[in-house]
């Protein structure tokens, strides 16, 4: 056996532990509400809590769709370390990108590739991890890749609990059952302002937690399915 | 001991049987759709049952450890499944830590070392003051007294009120204590399961729509006789003679109701319908246990207070 079959060998076995490991610790149970489990080209975006979030989106995937998914990470952290590295790139099968990219690049060119690929992607457009119990505003990347592929399906993901799980700045989990929600998928309008999309977007997020009570303000909820 | 345990564990599995032939008759003979509904559910409940009767009589033949960590499992579920429900904020998060990795194994290792006396108190003294002491560390007052009510109640219907159940290995009664857990575990879930067959059949008048709609009067007296009734017939299991065996198993399905009824209403209180779905047709470890809870401390107490010598 050569050193890159070991590698790739060492990969799946550490993939298949951590996924049993999240699945034991976690639950990482999904329910399709706008949706179904499909292997096609899509970008699944979800609410940020914890570092575990990334494992229990793919652990709540179907193994036909999670081999074809690719969390996007931040290179600034992931890319730390050569582990950190090749627990990202290698056992994840994770997309690193530059946060604070140098003026004139491209950070999203990586993801980009994937896409045209036909791969799928995960991204958590928040950023970074929330510190509160909300959801913070999105970044643009998300607007920039509905803009770029404009026939791809994009699919919100309500991560439940996670920020139970493990809150930032704590090293202790707790292990309460995380469920992944995914919704009805969305699309750039026409014309759509950024704004306005980011807003569609993180609404859509946001109304798949099933204990938030119903925003009283008219919110666009009508891609989004309330179980 | 083995004898009389593989008699009754026999038993059990005739009963299921019993109860797989009669369920693919009804599924073969339904037609209208809720009917159908009806006994796909009963279908998913009695395979379910199979898995159970194989994992709690596979623990209890393999001995006293396997039961203790058995329990110490379900335990750990339950306590998941109510904290997965409960609200929780940041500042519980160090409490609930230790009440999943630090209260939940020491209690469970003072039942296998059998240190009764720490046992009894560690949870309801012990962890009563330490865990709302680490919350103020975390500076959040925000709710909390409902907060530690709600982490303290957690680990005393999870934890330490199932964990009644294993306690019975500790007693010196005559008979082996193994024996005494499989008898309230078969009054106990036989109550349910008459109460649920007796309100199918028969059931008009509900006991209460606002906390559990399936249950019936018609069901609730018909279920709780019958129960007692079989409680009464396996005396032999016990130290009790068939009058005592009679009260005792009066005391089981009382306190098993009541222990099902207080967790349907937290349940309703919470807005949720099960409490997981680990376990396909009854919903949650909490929805299947959830008349232990009561039915397994006072069953305890009874026996040790009266029975041991």
């Amino acid at each position: 056996m050569n050193v890159a079959t070991a590698k790739t060998e060492a990969a799946v076995f550490f993939r298949r532990f951590l996924i049993a490991l999240v699945r034991i610790a976690v639950g990482a149970r999904s329910e399709w509400l706008g949706c179904t489990p499909k292997p096609t080209r899509r970008i699944y975006f979800a609410n940020h809590g914890s570092h575990v979030d990334t494992v229990a989106v793919m652990a709540a995937l179907p193994w036909q769709v999670r081999r074809r998914t690719h969390p996007v990470a931040a290179r600034d952290y992931w890319g730390k370390t050569k582990v950190h590295r090749f627990i990202a790139e290698t056992i994840v099968r994770a997309v690193l990108i530059d946060r604070k990219p140098e003026p004139g690049t491209n950070p999203l060119e990586p993801v980009e590739r994937l896409l045209e690929r036909g791969q799928s992607i995960l991204i958590f457009p928040e950023g970074t991890r929330a510190e509160g119990d909300e959801v913070a505003e999105f970044r643009s990347g998300i607007f920039r890749l509905a803009q770029r592929f404009p026939d791809i399906e994009l699919v919100p993901v309500y991560l439940d609990n996670l920020r139970r799980i493990l809150p930032k700045g704590s090293m202790l989990p707790v292990p309460i059952t995380c469920t992944a929600r995914f919704g009805a998928p969305l699309r750039l309008q026409p014309g759509e302002e950024k704004a306005a999309f980011l807003g569609r977007a993180r609404a859509a997020v946001l109304a798949l937690d099933v204990t938030r009570p119903v925003p009283a303000a008219p919110v666009d909820n009508s891609q989004a399915v309330r179980p | 001991m083995k004898e009389t345990l593989f008699g009754v564990l026999a038993g059990i599995v005739v009963l299921l049987a019993l109860a797989s032939l009669v369920g693919a008759v009804l599924e073969h003979r339904a037609t209208k759709p809720e009917s159908i509904a009806t006994v796909r559910n009963l279908n998913a409940r009695t395979r379910s049952w199979w898995v159970m009767v194989l994992v709690v009589g596979g623990a209890i033949l393999a001995g006293h450890t396997a039961t203790v960590v058995l329990f110490a499992i379900l335990s750990f579920m339950a306590l998941r499944e109510f904290w997965t429900l409960t609200p929780s904020r940041r500042g519980d998060h160090y409490a609930l830590f230790l009440s999943f990795f630090v209260v939940l194994p020491y209690h469970y290792y003072l039942l296998a070392i059998e240190w009764y006396g720490m046992f009894i108190i560690f949870i309801p003294v012990y962890a009563f003051l330490l865990l709302p002491a680490v919350a103020t560390l975390m500076g959040d007052t925000n709710e909390f007294l409902a907060r530690s009510a709600k982490v303290q109640w957690g680990l005393m219907l999870t934890v330490f009120a199932i964990s009644h159940a294993p306690a019975l290995l500790m007693l010196d009664t005559g008979v082996p204590s193994a024996l005494l857990i499989v008898y309230l575990i078969i009054v106990v879930q036989l109550s349910d399961v008459f109460q649920y067959v007796w309100g199918k059949l028969i059931g008009k008048h509900r006991f209460s729509p606002n906390i559990s709609p399936n249950k019936t009067i018609e069901g609730l007296v018909g279920g709780g006789l019958s129960a007692i009734l079989v409680g009464t017939m396996l005396h032999r299991m016990t130290p009790f003679s068939p009058l005592q065996a009679a009260a005792v198993s009066t005391v089981i399905v009382v306190a098993g109701f009541f222990g099902g009824f207080v967790l349907s209403a937290i349940k309703r209180d919470l807005k949720a319908k099960d409490w997981g779905y680990i376990i396909e047709g009854h919903g949650g470890v909490l929805d299947r246990v959830d008349s232990l809870t009561f039915a397994a401390p006072l069953f305890f107490h009874v026996t040790r207070y009266w029975f041991t010598s």
